[in-house]
């Protein structure tokens, strides 16, 4: 583990915290005089379950207590809605086969999850596990927080990362910035540290894949190419289990129970558990109870192997890409840092050795090293780290629709970002005065092949005949790999006004109203948490008094004593309904102080007490 | 060329560079890739120089950097940056470098999927379609044939990047603008061709590993 240069110069400055929103787990970090720190929660783990469940009551229940209502209320609680961030209904229709959850009608361009009564997006989903990280980090630290970066697979497009950008929204947070997964890796490693050279990180999580190579030379951290696909991961490796156990389970028990949802994820479980086991030791027990029912397979991992083998060989063609697109041979890598869950697998561990010719790193934890990268990059956008930085790329072309259904490639994968282009655009009928975008994303040749990413549409153009205008559009990339679109008229040179139709995800209205109802709704809001905790502190000090003065004690105070604390009492009861906890901790405080010679008094009393039964 | 301007915060007259020299505050981007890389126009460019200077200026322009300053400013930082990232992939290509100072000269250059033949190479385009025509019907027997030829379109561009490396250097001499275009009027002319074997090239890979698939 590096040491870290931290400025603390700036002591008073917001704090910025790293977020990992994972597929399986979420975690929060933050950076420490000593490093980067996750930050754990309540049941003293740092790993949160990124698992929502909606109750009755309109409220949810987030993490551990969640996954224990994956079996109770399979409909009503949601796992893996990573996968489902920024996708259309037909982008996953195969695996929504196998998840227990109902989709609600109309979710071409966002699903919209029916549960119980209510339907929500994926970045609302999310949007509960930030809250809850973020409610985590307040009681840690003490502080509000309102700032953050969070981590997204590499291999992510535009309407992933925006999805994520609006669960933070959502869920309160500025989002500084969006990181790669495996780029804030390699910062949590402090690889720079011990020599400048070329890295490779494969990063195999639960439900994405993500490889990216590095140049470090001087605390400089340059993509030179990423690739990836982020529909591969240790889910795949689940459901693959899971099928074969349902079909073995069908045939020993004369019953399929595929299509009932508690039984699938009693199932689902075990399934994991015996997964997880074979990481380290050679064989593990499937077992399974179910009404009564009883299903025992001894698992070998040389078998377990085989029934996976294809999936971890997935991988592999991306990491050749990548090699290619950097234009490098696996001799030139000089170090390969493993990240994700599922690189625990002992076949991923020897697929990517013999890929590479290199022995994989493995010594920080798979599971948190994205967080504490994060946690990294957070301190380098508050300036409290100096020495770093991180130039990433973006994973896919970008392009545009012309004539005949081909896309024009303006930006190549693998650029540098922030990266722009800019295109001319002229109309083709006299008066025009709209001209229309299509913007694609991927490296398919034929529109009907790639993916639409928005259209854009030049509004109010002043009419001219046909081929006079000249739009100037400006096609920019952002550090968070995200498109922004800005067009001038070149005749007049003035701003030429935009408007954006995303193909897929939520407009910036219905994100807005989003934000707005869940400050309404917001329970663990830190204001309204702030003002509780002082009344649970008043509530406390109210019934000490109240025992205090049926106490012997009462009466060794004088009449004065006595009415300052009725006194004091009374101002804490005026305050105690309002809104302003920092208010209702001044009267605490100063009751505090008008009883503390009854406190003392009381315990003399108590202490005598004590001391009359005993002999000294 | 150089475009001089007013400081937008302090009002300092004649800031031609990144940062104010009175308020240090960054200002608009010089949109040119070698002003913005403080370079002469020269098409012969040391790369450990550039990646150097690209480390240094992206230090100094990455959004990163201004995440606790103004809107002006991040602004700025993010136009800065996307032009420093983009010259930086063309200057450090010789082909896009060159391409780049063409263009900048007023040159035209010839549309990328051209199809027009050069005489020189008739005789090969013509041998060529007919190995990837058998290849399409099916017949693998041209394969070794095509490996060969793709051999030997590989060994004409290596042959021709040599020249205009040549032709770089003699660019860079020239005492004057004049004397340059000359040059670069050569240099188009191998330019055009390299990008015509190119294509040659990449239908070839096309082709193979369609197959592959």
């Amino acid at each position: 583990m590096s040491t870290f240069q931290i400025d603390f110069s700036s002591v008073n400055k917001k704090r910025i915290v790293g977020i990992d929103l994972g597929t399986t787990n979420s975690l929060i970090a933050f950076m420490d005089l000593t490093g980067p720190e996750v930050i754990p929660g309540a049941d003293g783990s740092a790993l949160l379950p990124s698992i929502v469940s909606l109750n009755d009551d309109g409220t949810f229940t987030t993490g551990a207590a969640a996954r224990r209502l994956l079996i109770d209320r399979p409909d009503r609680t949601v796992y893996s809605v990573k996968r489902l961030m920024g996708r259309g209904v037909d982008d996953v229709r195969d695996e929504l086969r196998l998840f227990p959850f109902h989709i609600a009608s109309g979710s071409e361009q966002v699903i919209r999850l029916q549960l119980g009564d209510r339907q929500l997006t994926p970045p609302e989903i999310s949007a509960q596990v930030l809250r809850e990280l973020k409610h985590r980090a307040e009681e840690y630290l003490g502080e509000e927080i309102t700032q953050a970066v969070i981590t997204v697979p590499a291999y992510f497009n535009d309407a992933q990362r925006q999805a994520t950008k609006d669960a933070g929204r959502i869920a309160g947070l500025e989002v500084l910035r969006l990181v790669n997964e495996p780029t804030a890796a390699s910062l949590a490693y402090g690889l720079d540290k011990r020599k400048d050279g070329v890295v490779a990180v494969y990063d195999l999580g639960g439900g994405t894949f993500d490889i990216s190579i590095l140049r470090l030379k001087e605390g400089i951290f340059e993509v030179l190419a990423t690739n990836g696909d982020t529909h591969l991961g240790g889910d795949d490796i689940d459901n693959r289990m899971l099928s074969i156990a349902l079909e073995d389970i069908a045939a020993e028990w004369g019953e399929d129970v595929s299509t009932n949802g508690e039984a699938v994820q009693t199932i689902r479980q075990a399934v994991i558990e015996a997964k997880e086991k074979l990481s380290f030791v050679p064989t593990a027990t499937l077992e399974i109870h179910y009404q009564g029912k009883q299903y025992l397979r001894e698992l070998r991992r040389d078998l377990f192997e085989q029934l996976i083998k294809d999936i971890v060989d997935r991988t592999l063609g991306p990491c050749r890409q990548a090699m290619r697109d950097a234009g490098l041979q696996p001799e030139q890598i000089d170090e390969v840092v493993m990240v994700g869950g599922s690189t625990r697998i002992p076949l991923v561990r020897s697929a990517v050795e013999a890929l590479f010719r290199a022995k994989p790193h493995t010594d920080l934890n798979p599971d948190e090293v994205v967080a504490l990268g994060a946690a990294v990059q957070a301190a380098i956008l508050s300036g409290d780290v100096q020495d770093k930085l991180l130039l990433d790329v973006t994973p896919l072309s970008l392009g545009i629709e012309t004539m005949g259904g081909v896309v024009s490639k303006l930006i190549h994968r693998n650029s540098t970002i922030p990266a722009s282009a800019t295109e001319v655009f002229t109309t083709s009928v006299d008066g025009q005065q709209n001209v229309l975008i299509h913007v694609l994303q991927g490296e398919r040749e034929l529109v009907k092949d790639g993916r639409s990413l928005a259209r854009f549409d030049l509004k109010d153009l002043a009419p001219v005949p046909a081929g006079m205008a000249r739009i100037e559009v400006r096609f920019l990339i952002d550090a968070n790999g995200i498109l922004n679109v800005t067009a001038r008229d070149l005749r007049s040179g003035k701003e030429q006004s935009v408007e954006v139709k995303p193909s897929y995800g939520l407009t910036d209205e219905q994100v807005e109203a989003m934000v707005l109802e869940s400050f309404e709704k917001a329970e663990d809001d830190f204001q309204a948490r702030q003002v509780r905790e002082a009344r649970v502190e008043a509530d406390t000090i109210f019934s000490a008094v109240e025992k205090a003065r049926s106490n012997d004690a009462w009466h060794t105070l004088d009449s004065d004593e006595q009415a300052a604390v009725d006194l004091a009492l009374n101002e804490l009861h005026m305050v105690y309904h309002g809104e302003d906890h920092l208010l209702i901790r001044d009267r605490i405080e100063k009751l505090d102080n008008t009883t503390r010679r009854l406190a003392e008094n009381m315990m003399n009393t108590a202490v005598r007490t004590a001391l009359k039964g005993t002999k000294v | 060329m150089s475009t001089e301007h007013n400081c937008w915060k302090c009002g300092t007259p004649d800031v031609a560079s990144l940062f104010c020299r009175y308020c240090n505050s960054l200002q608009a981007p010089i949109p040119n890739y070698y002003e913005f890389f403080g370079l002469d126009c020269q098409l012969s460019l040391n790369p450990d120089h550039l990646q150097k200077q690209f480390y240094q200026l992206s230090r100094l322009l990455h959004p990163d950097r201004y995440t606790r300053r103004s809107e002006q400013e991040k602004h700025y930082s993010l136009q800065a940056s996307s032009i420093l990232n983009d010259a930086y992939r063309v200057l450090r290509d010789p082909i896009r470098r060159s391409e780049y100072v063409l263009n900048q000269a007023g040159f035209e250059i010839g549309d990328p999927r051209n199809k027009e033949v050069p005489p020189e190479l008739l005789e090969e385009v013509f041998e060529l379609n007919m190995a990837l025509d058998e290849l399409r019907m099916g017949d693998t027997e041209v394969l070794p044939q095509l490996d060969e030829m793709r051999q030997h379109f590989m060994d004409m561009m290596a042959e021709m990047d040599g020249e205009l490396e040549t032709q770089f250097l003699a660019h860079d001499a020239q005492p004057d603008d004049e004397a340059r275009r000359k040059v670069l009027t050569g240099i188009r002319a191998i330019l055009n061709r390299r990008r015509y074997i190119r294509n040659l090239v990449d239908e070839v890979d096309k082709q193979l590993t369609s197959r592959n698939a």
